[in-house]
């Protein structure tokens, strides 16, 4: 379904954006951002059973829903509208996806059960102080000990890391380089030798660690010097999620100076009657559209098993991060001065703009990694 | 009787085409058989060439035409916008003369709309039509013609009321372009091409019976020609793909289309010819240049986003639900991606960029991009009209204070021309 959503679809989206208008009102959102844990662990877990929401892309045989990414996609697309704050991007497109793709069978039915029930939270740890998203920046190593192996070194800007009951970490095996010798470990929350720092971040809502591992025991997920490709596919399929997510707060922001024009009244009319503020709301309306159909292809892209995922994740993400940032610099700009205060939510959906623009890499990166699929390799 | 179905009509054109069709007939010969018996228009009323039936139904009249390369009525031109605001507003009078050589391609119309001093503001038209007697008396000038020096007859809007508001005040004619009140010129546009005209009238004659509109209601008759135009914008052109096949009737079809697509030629490089960019990345190594690299990325993602937001449109439409805001943006998204492909051609090409015709790459095609894009964020209703559209249509913001509506037209200002 790359071009529509179907009914029952569109049902389901209904159902779970009244469910976080009512959860999720920016007072909530404004609570919650302020505290170090970054959500409320009952609030979420009882919203997360009634609705599922950790088990959609879960296959049923491991305890989940069986859907794929245009469901995943509703959902979080309406968690970009809400801002909710709550670890589901971290366990479900983070965790959950590596889990599904590097994950033995026995694994996968271990650790999926508990996520999809809620029980569990998740992340998935793989850049490190230099913030890179490339397997081969990762310098953390895992060397065997008996059954288990042990871990030594850091990984930075982990959503979640310091809440996560579940951490799954890349690491490399000692003295090995590029995209050899790496493999994915799961590691519990609270292991002995884990030290997780919470960092401050500039997106309140979403909350980032770092976590630092002094020999802490950890278990093999998968192969051992697999995970090359699980991981680039987790990538891929995690971008996906990104601009999903991205585009709702996109339109969400887009709705809301809209309002605010409509209502705004200078010179004695309506600063929305101002073809200056008709035509920037014009182009608004087309970069946010143009950004969903995008993100919409490039989920159904991912259920369907196209050929060319990797340019169109890389395509869905550059143009979300340049959609949302556009949007939130227009929405504080239709505001006025209002627009700049702390009171006023913009800057709460800015703030989210500026922070996906960059997460798991910003646009010329995905425009790059687009023409690298696409073109040819960038000759050097 | 019993209602038609996908099956009945499938049935009974079939049928019919395998009992008449002829590819050695002449074209016209051939097309008064479609006009007798309904099925070159088959949404068109009965007595008026067509079957009524629902327009559902053409695809597979089309599909039927197709199958066993029958040739269509003339489709292509403006002869098509006049065909649907006659059946519209027309009299029997003007169905009797005009249909059915509209649809036998013996017509050819043109559209005498936008003026040199009314081109978004198309309701402000000053070209003349004065009562002399029983006729109209035309004088004034019309601009981006097309086709205009082959036309028999003319779509035109005109002034008749200046006391009234602009949009009070506006008559619509069918004029008859062979007369010595009326002179065509060709217009130049900056890349070249002629594909307009320019029209003048001097005391051109218009007979009484071709009012369309009553007096002051010509501007809602304009509109229903501008609907079909929006509507059909593509599909004017789309639709008239010849047949290679052989035969006379083909060969006539093909001289038609050929003429009447003549003025269309440039069509592809003004929408920016994004197909060749990957090709030419290549040929000229520029596809090593990491900054060109990001451009023809950003092309990409513009013009791929803005193939699936048309999709997301069409299948919202083929499932019937009320159309979303991206059904709105396809015009100005379009001249967007034409903007970004003009500059990424530039920076493919470098210095043979400076170059025109056979000197410039690909026989002067790309020198064509470049210098036929902006036409593109102009024909058809520019960027900011478009953007006005979208956030009074789509988002509901209120239109600007209009100062030119609630007086008299003679005392709206006018253009200032320095003498």
């Amino acid at each position: 379904m790359k071009f529509s959503f179907s009914s029952e679809q569109e049902e389901f989206r209904t159902g779970v954006r009244r469910a976080l208008e009512a959860r999720s009102p920016t007072t909530e959102v404004r609570r919650l951002m302020a505290t170090d844990a970054g959500f409320d662990r009952e609030g979420w877990k009882k919203l997360n059973q009634e609705l599922g929401l950790t088990a959609i892309h879960i296959p049923e045989a491991y305890g989940g829903a069986g859907f794929g990414y245009g469901e995943l996609g509703i959902v979080l697309e309406e968690m970009g509208r809400s801002l909710l704050c709550a670890p589901f991007f971290s366990t479900a497109a983070l965790g959950t996806t590596a889990i599904l793709n590097a994950g033995t069978e026995e694994q996968k039915q271990a650790l999926l059960p508990t996520i999809a029930g809620g029980e569990t939270t998740a992340t998935l740890a793989f850049s490190e102080d230099s913030g890179l998203t490339e397997a081969a920046s990762v310098a953390l190593t895992a060397t065997r000990s008996g059954a288990t192996f042990r871990l030594e070194g850091s990984k930075s800007f982990v959503l979640d890391g310091h809440t996560a009951d579940l951490i799954v970490v890349l690491a490399r095996r000692p003295g090995s380089e590029g995209d050899e010798g790496l493999s994915f470990f799961t590691v519990e929350g609270n292991a002995p030798g884990l030290d997780r720092k919470l960092l401050k971040t500039m997106d309140e809502t979403r909350k980032l660690a770092r976590l630092t591992f002094n020999g802490v025991e950890a278990r093999l997920l998968g192969s051992e010097g697999g995970a090359a490709a699980p991981f680039a596919k987790t990538l891929q399929q995690v971008i996906v999620c990104l601009a999903n997510e991205m585009v709702g707060g996109a339109d969400r922001l887009r709705e809301d100076a809209l309002a605010y024009v409509q209502m705004r009244m200078q010179f004695g009319r309506s600063i929305a009657s101002f073809q200056t503020t008709k035509n920037k709301a014009a182009d608004m309306l087309v970069d946010v559209e143009l950004a969903k159909s995008a993100a919409y292809y490039a989920a159904a892209a991912l259920d369907e098993g196209d050929d060319d995922v990797p340019a169109v994740a890389s395509l869905a993400k550059a143009a979300a991060s340049e959609a949302y940032l556009q949007t939130a610099i227009h929405a504080v700009q239709m505001h006025g001065g209002i627009g700049f205060t702390w009171d006023n939510d913009t800057h709460l959906w800015f703030k989210r703009a500026k922070s996906s623009e960059i997460l798991f890499g910003d646009a010329n990166y995905h425009r790059e990694a687009m023409m690298r699929h696409w073109a040819t390799p960038l000759a050097v | 009787m019993t209602e038609p179905t996908e099956e009945s009509v499938r049935a009974e054109v079939s049928a019919w085409l395998k009992d008449n069709w002829d590819p050695a007939l002449g074209l016209v010969e051939w097309r008064l058989k479609l006009c007798e018996s309904g099925w070159g228009a088959p949404h068109w009323p009965k007595e008026w060439y067509g079957r009524g039936l629902p327009v559902k139904f053409n695809a597979i009249v089309d599909e039927e035409f197709a199958k066993i390369g029958a040739v269509g009525v003339a489709k292509a031109g403006i002869r098509t916008l006049a065909a649907a605001t006659i059946l519209a507003h027309g009299t029997d009078l003007h169905k009797e003369k005009f249909l059915k050589r509209i649809l036998t391609g013996e017509d050819t119309w043109c559209q005498l709309f936008s003026e040199p001093g009314s081109g978004s503001d198309m309701a402000g038209a000053v070209t003349r039509a004065d009562k002399q007697g029983n006729k109209w008396v035309i004088n004034g000038q019309k601009v981006w013609t097309t086709s205009a020096h082959k036309a028999q007859w003319g779509l035109l809007l005109a002034r008749a009321n200046w006391d009234v508001a602009k949009h009070k005040g506006l008559a619509y004619f069918i004029l008859d372009m062979k007369q010595p009140g009326v002179q065509v010129h060709p217009l130049r546009q900056m890349n070249y091409h002629a594909s307009f005209n320019q029209v003048f009238f001097t005391d051109a004659i218009v007979e009484p019976e071709f009012l369309v509109s009553d007096v002051g209601d010509g501007w809602n008759v304009a509109t229903t020609t501008l609907m079909h135009e929006r509507r059909g914008a593509d599909g004017l052109r789309t639709w008239a793909t010849a047949s290679n096949a052989k035969g006379r009737i083909y060969e006539e079809e093909r001289a038609e289309i050929a003429t009447t697509m003549e003025p269309y030629k440039w069509y592809p490089q003004r929408a920016g010819r994004v197909d060749l960019v990957m090709q030419r990345a290549k040929e000229t190594g520029k596809i090593d240049d990491p900054v060109v690299r990001q451009e023809i990325a950003k092309l990409l993602i513009m013009s791929k986003s803005a193939e699936w937001t048309a999709r997301r449109a069409r299948a919202a439409q083929n499932q019937g639900k009320p159309q979303g805001p991206e059904g709105s943006l396809g015009k100005l998204v379009a001249s967007n991606v034409a903007r970004q492909a003009a500059r990424v051609h530039t920076y493919l090409t470098g210095a043979d960029a400076l170059l025109s015709g056979k000197d410039s790459p690909m026989e002067g095609v790309i020198a064509e991009i470049l210098i036929s894009v902006p036409a593109s964020s102009i024909a058809g209703g520019t960027d900011e009209i478009q953007r006005n559209i979208i956030s009074e249509r789509v988002l509901k913001m209120p239109r600007e204070t209009s100062v030119d509506t609630n007086k008299p037209f003679k005392d709206v200002p006018r253009n200032i021309v320095s003498s």
